[in-house]
């Protein structure tokens, strides 16, 4: 049986882990540090991997998604192609923070930590980046955007469509071109 | 020992000349996180493709940060005929006309100017502005001006001097030296830095651990960050400092990994201190050893509490546990322990350098020494200040920050996070020190200051933080995790017009018990925020539960926008294609109404209307806006 799509994404992930674990020692201390470099690679944590990870620590899995669950920075779903965070810090939150994340959530037409079907774009809130002098900032794929405006946030993700809309008119053509050329 | 040092400086020295003896012109670029969110990349690939299209050989250096936020991206040119220049807001076309007019034809560009970093005769000095002559810079004196990547250029500028003079003295000189500058810690709870070293240098201990608190959480405070991203080396030489001070053999600097360039700095500036020997086994050639590493923290306010970050880089879920005993007794790993913040550690080596009774000579009496703040919200010039301690609030928000900006009135400002409190105007020339905050009923916390002007409602600010303490509660004591839900609900049903008679008096009592009931600093201090508004503004709150009427007009449940139709413009469209939920129709005679149904209340056509219309009015409460229906059906529509 082949596997397909998140499944394939989970089988490759767990026999990467299955090798990253065969080079950490079994020390509880190791514990975060081991999710930190799982997430870096995959961007998120499976059921399954922590299990592994459980196992090879010697814990219980129960205890590993405790710790994993206590820390903000791990997250459980795939994110989205395009991850933006919105900083609702002091300053961003004086300045409207909230309105914007209002207005991704509808123009996304998702609820903050979710991410969109098409797994394109995800959208989470964070408590301040430390660009409060450019308040309100959103992180759009680690790139910072300040002095964010409702309009800003339509010109953004219109960007992205217009974007996508060329890569797939691109490789529409670059087919195109390779059938021509084998006829 | 002192040999091998005078052989590095000079070394040092050397290569840094080396690299400043041609005439070529430098160009320093402030990169760290908020230069770049500024656009400083950016700008340095403008550069880079204009020197190379005029032909120009000039030097680029990325700097750290110089805490001028408001100015960012900063730029400073050293050419032969001028003192240091500094650019301010240098975007990429900016940099194309600096190189052409300025390195190309000599003319310096005073309107993009902010100052010469030095006085001279010829042009006005930065000096000569409050918001660099009044500052005192001691941890941050070299951030922004040497190249955070090299521990030459920090070697040339005198540094590990400290570490080198602590080496040579005996451990409980060293202790002393630091006891006697009255230095108190600047993660917030100010105990007295000397002390604590000398606790942890009595336990008895073949190991013992420094841990350097670099877990800034505190939402609206980002000078530890500044600090790692524009000189580690600083931070470095204090934790070995210390490190030796207490006889420990293991420093962490523990990081939050939400800071990837100065996990990168950081790093960096460990590998290069070990290869010169600053670190590692045998330091500058004597029996004192020394390993650091970085610990990743994964993002939890709590873990700024020094029980619960051990705890975290033991691999468990970041939850403060009891003291005593102290770290400083029992703490990694059973082992003595002494957790100090960055800024602590930062001015650790100009204490030595420089002495006790220097460092005591500035600020107070209880509390020696600077104070770094991130002035941040409704002010003109927003960013890091360091300034002595017992500078007073008005100094510090009016002649250095520049005052409230768009000719607004100042409310209030809210100092130390979520841990803190709002302070009105009667406590402006209060002193900023440790002691003077508490007793106002705000605390130095981290840093954090935001300032806001009368568009601040006080109800969402107690809320704000209130929010992010009960989403931040570890969960470990009843009240902390079970109170601050509750208060949260009652203040957002404040907020929402639904308060009640009695809130505030449940709110004041749960504060207390909350207050008492918590284990760690979290919990004792998350209703700070409230009381101290419930004190200062309590007819905001009235406002909010009696009237039903939010008076900074903010909260968006009590508030409403409607188009006066006597100053819209028929024909006008400029409103209808900014609103996000196309709440805005036009009437039978062409002007504009809001659909008060659809309306999110985002302001967006407050800002697109036109200023010599100025149509869109905001009320509160919402009674107040007059109903203006929509055209019915078969009626024209534009």
């Amino acid at each position: 049986m082949v596997l397909e799509g998140p499944a394939a994404e989970e089988a490759a992930m767990f026999e990467d882990v299955v090798d990253l674990l065969s080079t950490r020692s079994k020390e509880r201390s190791e514990l975060i540090p081991i999710l930190q470099s799982i997430q870096r690679k995959h961007s998120y944590l499976a059921p399954d991997v922590m299990r592994l990870v459980a196992e090879h620590l010697d814990i219980s899995s129960g205890e590993v998604y405790g710790v994993a669950s206590f820390y903000n920075q791990f997250r459980f779903n795939p994110p989205g192609k395009h991850q933006i965070k919105m900083c609702l810090g002091t300053a961003c939150h004086v300045r409207g923070g909230d309105i914007i994340l209002e207005n991704f959530e509808r123009k996304l037409g998702i609820k903050e930590g979710e991410t969109t079907e098409d797994r394109e774009f995800s959208l989470e809130k964070v408590a301040c980046v430390g660009c409060c002098a450019l308040a309100p900032v959103a992180l759009v794929d680690e790139k910072v955007e300040g002095h964010m405006q409702p309009s800003k946030v339509e010109g953004l993700i219109m960007g992205f469509q217009i974007e996508r809309e060329r890569q797939e008119r691109e490789s529409k053509a670059g087919e195109g071109n390779e059938l021509a050329s084998n006829d | 020992m002192t040999e091998r040092y005078a052989d590095l400086i000079r070394e040092a020295r050397e290569y840094v000349e080396q690299q400043d003896s041609d005439s070529a012109p430098v160009i320093y670029i402030g990169m760290a996180t908020c230069g770049l969110a500024a656009g400083a990349a950016e700008t340095r690939e403008a550069f880079e493709k204009a020197l190379e299209e005029h032909g120009i050989a000039a030097r680029i250096v990325a700097v750290g940060c110089l805490g001028h936020c408001y100015a960012e991206p900063l730029v400073v040119i050293r050419t032969p005929d001028y003192p240091p220049l500094c650019y301010y807001n240098v975007t990429p076309g900016r940099a194309r006309i600096l190189v052409k007019a300025f390195l190309e034809e000599g003319d310096p560009l005073q309107e993009f100017l902010l100052g010469a970093m030095e006085a001279n005769d010829l042009l006005p000095a930065v000096s000569d502005f409050p918001r660099f002559s009044m500052e005192q810079r001691v941890v941050m004196e070299r951030c922004g001006d040497i190249d955070p990547e090299s521990i030459h250029q920090y070697l040339a500028a005198g540094g590990y001097e400290a570490l080198v003079k602590a080496l040579s003295l005996p451990q409980q000189e060293v202790t002393r030296i630091v006891y006697e500058s009255g230095l108190r810690g600047r993660g917030g709870a100010g105990f007295l830095t000397g002390k604590k070293w000398e606790m942890a240098a009595g336990v008895p201990s073949e190991q013992k651990v420094v841990i350097c608190n670099a877990d800034e959480g505190d939402p609206g405070a980002y000078m530890d960050r500044t600090v790692l991203e524009s000189n580690p080396h600083q931070l470095l030489e204090g934790l070995a400092v210390c490190a030796y001070a207490v006889g420990a053999g293991e420093g962490i600097v523990y990081v939050r990994a939400e800071y990837p360039l100065a996990v990168r700095m950081i790093q960096r500036a460990i590998d290069e201190a070990r290869a010169l020997g600053f670190l590692g086994e045998h330091i500058l050639g004597t029996n004192f050893n020394l390993d650091v590493s970085v610990f990743l923290g994964s993002g939890a306010f709590v873990c700024g509490e020094e029980t619960a970050l051990i705890q975290s880089i033991e691999g468990k879920r970041g939850m403060p546990q009891h003291r005593p005993p102290y770290p400083v007794q029992k703490g990694l790993r059973g082992l003595p322990t002494v957790v100090d913040n960055v800024k602590t550690l930062s001015a650790v080596p100009a204490v030595l350098k420089r002495g006790a009774d220097w460092y005591r000579s500035i600020g107070t009496r209880g509390s020696t020494g600077t104070a770094i703040f991130s002035v941040v919200g409704d002010v003109l010039h927003p960013g890091l200040v360091e300034i002595p301690m017992g500078t007073t609030l008005r100094t510090l928000i009016f002649d250095i920050c520049g005052g409230i900006p768009n000719k607004k009135s100042f409310k209030a400002v809210q100092i130390g996070g979520p841990s803190g409190g709002c302070l009105p105007e009667k406590f402006l020339d209060t002193p900023v020190d440790f002691d003077s905050l508490v007793e106002a009923g705000a605390m130095m916390g981290s840093g954090g200051m935001v300032v806001m002007d009368e568009d601040s409602c006080m109800v969402d600010v107690a809320r704000y933080f209130v929010e992010f303490t009960q989403d931040e509660s570890c969960g470990k004591c009843t009240f902390c995790r079970i109170g601050t839900k509750h208060l949260l609900n009652i203040l957002d049903r404040i907020t929402k017009g639904e308060g009640k008679e009695g809130d505030l008096e449940i709110l004041e009592e749960l504060s207390m018990d909350i207050r008492n009931g918590s284990l760690c600093g979290l919990g004792k201090t998350a209703p700070n925020p409230v009381l101290t508004s419930l004190k200062y503004f309590r007819d905001e709150y009235e406002a909010h539960i009696f009237e039903k009427r939010c008076p900074a007009k903010k909260c968006r449940s009590l508030t409403a926008f409607y188009i006066d139709l006597e100053k819209c413009a028929r024909g006008c469209d400029a409103c209808v294609g900014c609103c996000p939920v196309e709440a805005i129709f036009t009437t039978s005679n062409r002007k504009k109404g809001i659909d008060q149904e659809k309306c999110v209340k985002c302001g967006e056509c407050v800002v697109a209307c036109p200023p010599e219309y100025d149509a869109v009015v905001k009320v509160s409460p919402p009674e107040l806006a007059p109903r203006i229906e929509p055209p019915r059906e078969g009626e024209s529509r534009a």
